[in-house]
């Protein structure tokens, strides 16, 4: 973050170096949306790394049977901080980081809405995951009872009751969720209020590129479902502290209820993490295939289609829970539903790059990869929507595989390719294509090699969640391919963080427009001054820059 | 025998049913990955940028509301086929009316182990569930209860249903007619803490003949040989007798498994190591050594109380 830092402070102070702590000064003060957007990504990359150690570490610890790299206790630990972290402090923090950049600069406005409220939701969801991961050295609390959290990123009752885990490690995971929580919906008004209110000139809602829409759709989503998880933790922290029995068990509660709360959240949470994914697919398909977005009013009607629909497909997490024949068969029906809308998402990419002319940059080939692999995570996701197949897949490593297919093989890889995009208008310079085809393959055989793989001990009997199995299970081999994967993926995130380090630095400069592309973004400076926009400009259609470069055939009359 | 719980090898209605099911649905998924993968690949072939291209744009195409709608609709007549045979299977399998010669089991999970009861035997053992095996022609199938003593679990044997969650203050019910004689593996499905992967569950499909034998051997008393009166006695004064119940003696905890007749099973800690008078002695001394967080708590005997103890265990066959 220095480096990014000196970056941009010297190019506004014209050559004059500042003292580091004036300039980490102006950054912990800012309400510039543009510095909390690239702190909300960079601190997301940060807890990706730390994530991503903690799953290498089960890895080793499951690549063979029978092994002992890390003890049962700390196996739990691993997996409840690895799926809390990457949901919350990866998904999150750098899905809303990037709509907090592009958003305003995509609808030409100055700001967004309320500067202020942004910087406290920023804040607030660091110190949530810093107090997260301050569970690691002062989880013991009075009762000595293990150091981070080991309930499961899902937290199910009544194991997070006192009786099943005494001790501070469920309440370090209780607090900071809640505390994180507040930022994200903080951010989520703030979203919905600039989409609304803050367009330019011109820039009607037919005209938002898909980005934007899929913010929107992603933030109103978020109003709606995060709340219940918040309502759900404070009732777990009533039972906690004041002897209440939300989810007592053994008082006679109902263990059902919390995966109800839960899962009403968890479940759009996919599509809230997901939806960006697909909008980052949706502006760089389109400039490297040199055409038109196919379909755009599809395209939106899509998006707030699985907004929707998903919203009543939780129980498709509790498909062995017992609910019964009849709710079993209705959450089959919505949950395979959801698909539909997916489907005609990937078919307009398809019409989209059909009759083009494809650069396969290193934006496009990241797209490309996520193509294929949320295809495979669509096809998984039916396989699971089918209730019955669903009774011996879940809670097995088949789903750890297919989720890890739609999080890391989809949303992750439109990450990548979206970091790729838009750190020349971020940061003035292009990252090397060269070092981003290296980081792109190794990447992307690591990730096949281990969760293509993982999908077979699931359907061995493989459950999830445990930290040995027998040697005589038939698994060993499975998990060996599995681990393998490990090394190659790790190299390409080194290599992308060394990209990112030296093209900081050395790399060529970006200009204004460097993959000639169409939305207002690139209409600015690169990095954009504090304004954004000398004068905003005046939209006519959904590629303000396309009419501008081609006068003679602006897109206004096809729309 | 163990073999690798394959959900590929069923030897069960329920689990042959959802394989049958799972092959359709391999073939339905399997036709539309090659149909939108084969296209994508198509597309980033035939139209990326050829050498010595002029720079111009291609042709741009808004949409087109024929194909659009074409390719929304394909996909909601394969939704709603594959819906309608979900719902088969599901009715098919969740709804099967009980029989009057089902054999009745309730499964109670406790961290980290099965208690195992047949109410209409008078059986109470743990970690090892017996039963007959099931001739297609005349079905004994088994009806299990599930319940939970303290956190959630899994009930899982791939190879004769799919699972179904053991949840406290919830009773579920799921049946199992296994064709074939043999030992099958599952274990815990549902984190449950510590040692959620050492709760493991097997299952032994007997002849009839052998699982009637099976039974009687359990319904009887536990044995009372003299020679192991010394650690019977020590066994009793101790605070084994708490959690651990020995049918005809004054042992009658339910915290822990049974163990009237202990002898008589494969394993010990839920599956987690052999049955062996060796491993039993290292258990009573210090379960935490086979089975870390185990919530039995270590003895802390004299090695001549813990020889008498063993001795004792070691009776209970």
């Amino acid at each position: 973050m220095s480096v990014l830092a000196d970056t941009m402070a010297s190019r506004r102070g014209a050559g004059a170096r500042r003292s580091w702590p004036a300039v980490l000064h102006e950054w912990v003060v800012t309400v510039d949306h543009k510095r909390l957007g690239v702190m909300y990504v960079v601190s997301g990359l940060a807890f990706l790394v730390v994530a991503g150690l903690e799953a290498s570490a089960m890895r080793l610890q499951l690549a063979w049977s029978g092994l002992h790299v890390v003890p049962p206790g700390t196996f739990n630990q691993l997996f409840t901080m690895h799926g809390t972290t990457m949901v919350f402090l990866v998904g999150i923090p750098i899905v809303f980081g990037f709509g907090n950049y592009l958003v305003p600069l995509m609808i030409g406005a100055r700001d967004l809405a309320f500067p202020r409220l942004n910087a406290f939701g920023f804040w607030m969801f660091l110190f949530g995951g810093l107090l997260l991961h301050f569970s690691f050295l002062g989880g013991e609390g009075l009762y000595g009872g293990g150091a981070a959290p080991a309930i499961g990123w899902f937290a199910y009752a009544p194991l997070t009751e006192r009786a099943f885990t005494p001790g501070n490690a469920t309440d370090y995971w209780n607090l900071a969720l809640l505390v994180a929580g507040v930022g994200t919906i903080a951010t989520a008004v703030n979203m919905v209020t600039t989409i609304a209110t803050m367009r330019g000139p011109g820039m009607t809602l037919g005209r938002m590129p898909i980005f934007v829409w899929e913010i929107l759709t992603i933030s109103a989503l978020t109003l709606i479902i995060l709340p219940p998880l918040t309502a759900a933790q404070i009732m777990l922290l009533l039972d906690r502290f004041l002897g209440a029995h939300f989810f007592d068990t053994q008082a006679g509660a109902s263990a059902l209820m919390w995966q109800h709360f839960f899962w009403f959240f968890g479940h759009p949470e996919v599509y809230i993490l997901m939806l960006p994914g697909f909008g980052f697919a949706s502006e760089i398909i389109p400039v490297f295939s040199r055409k038109v977005l196919f379909g755009y009013p599809m395209l939106v009607a899509a998006s707030a289609g699985i907004g929707l629909v998903g919203m009543g497909t939780w129980a498709h997490h509790m498909f062995v829970v017992g609910m019964g024949s009849t709710l079993n068969a209705a959450f089959a029906a919505s949950t395979m539903l959801v698909a539909v809308p997916t489907g005609v998402k990937i078919f307009n990419w398809l019409g989209t790059m059909y009759g083009g002319k494809i650069r396969f940059g290193t934006p496009m080939l990241f797209c490309c990869a996520f193509l294929f692999q949320f295809l495979c995570a669509g096809l998984t996701g039916i396989m699971l929507a089918v209730a019955p197949f669903d009774w011996q897949l879940s809670d097995s490593y088949f789903v750890v595989a297919h989720f890890h297919f739609v999080l890391i093989g989809a949303l992750l890889f439109t990450i990548f390719a979206a970091i790729y995009y838009w750190f020349p208008k971020v940061t003035g310079r292009m990252l090397s294509e060269r070092l981003g085809r290296w980081h792109f393959w190794l990447f992307v055989i690591g990730f096949n090699v281990t969760f293509l793989t993982m999908h077979v001990p699931g359907m061995l009997g493989m459950p999830r969640r445990i930290y040995t199995y027998a040697a005589d299970r038939g698994w060993e081999i499975w998990n060996l391919v599995v681990t393998l994967g490990l090394p190659l993926q790790i190299a390409g995130i080194l290599i992308f963080v060394i990209n990112i380090v030296i093209s900081l630095r050395r790399g060529a400069p970006a200009g204004a427009d460097p993959w000639d592309a169409w939305t207002l973004e690139w209409a600015t400076t690169s990095p954009p001054p504090v304004y954004n926009f000398d004068v905003v400009p005046v939209v006519l259609s959904r590629r303000p820059l396309w009419d501008l470069k081609h006068p003679d055939d602006p897109d206004g009359p096809h729309e | 025998v163990v073999q690798t719980p394959s959900m590929f090898t069923p030897a069960s209605t329920p689990a042959f049913a959802i394989r049958e099911l799972a092959l359709i649905v391999f073939g339905i998924t399997g036709v539309i990955f090659f149909v939108v993968a084969g296209l994508i690949v198509y597309a980033l072939m035939r139209f990326r940028r050829r050498r010595g291209d002029d720079g111009r744009e291609p042709p741009q195409v808004y949409g087109s509301r024929q194909i659009e709608l074409a390719w929304t609709v394909v996909p909601i007549l394969i939704v709603v086929v594959l819906f309608l045979v979900t719902a088969r299977y599901i009715f098919a399998i969740e709804r099967r009316p009980q029989l009057p010669e089902a054999l009745e089991v309730t499964i109670v999970g406790h961290q980290w182990w099965w208690e195992i009861r047949y109410p209409k035997l008078g059986i109470v053992t743990a970690n090892e569930l017996h039963v007959p095996v099931s001739d297609p022609a005349h079905p004994t199938p088994t009806f299990i209860t599930l319940q939970s003593a303290d956190v959630i679990h899994s009930f899982w044997i791939p190879q004769l249903a799919g699972k179904m969650d053991v949840i406290p203050n919830k009773t579920n019910r799921i049946w199992i007619d296994p064709q074939k004689p043999g030992g099958y593996v599952g274990q815990c499905a549902e984190y449950c803490g510590l040692q959620h992967a050492g709760m493991l569950l097997i299952v032994a499909v007997q002849s009839r003949e052998d699982f009637a034998k099976w039974a009687a051997q359990q319904q009887a008393p536990s044995r009372n040989d003299a020679e192991v009166r010394a650690g019977r006695e020590l066994f009793s004064s101790l605070s084994c007798i708490n959690c651990h119940a020995v049918r005809g003696t004054t042992a009658n905890g339910v915290f822990g498994p049974d163990l009237t007749h202990l002898m008589s099973r494969w394993t010990i800690g839920a599956g987690v190591i052999q049955n062996t008078p060796e491993n039993i002695r290292s258990w009573v001394d210090d379960p935490a050594s086979l089975k870390p967080g185990a919530l039995m708590p270590a003895m802390k005997l004299s090695r001549d109380d813990l020889d008498k103890v063993t001795a004792y265990l070691l009776a209970l066959r």
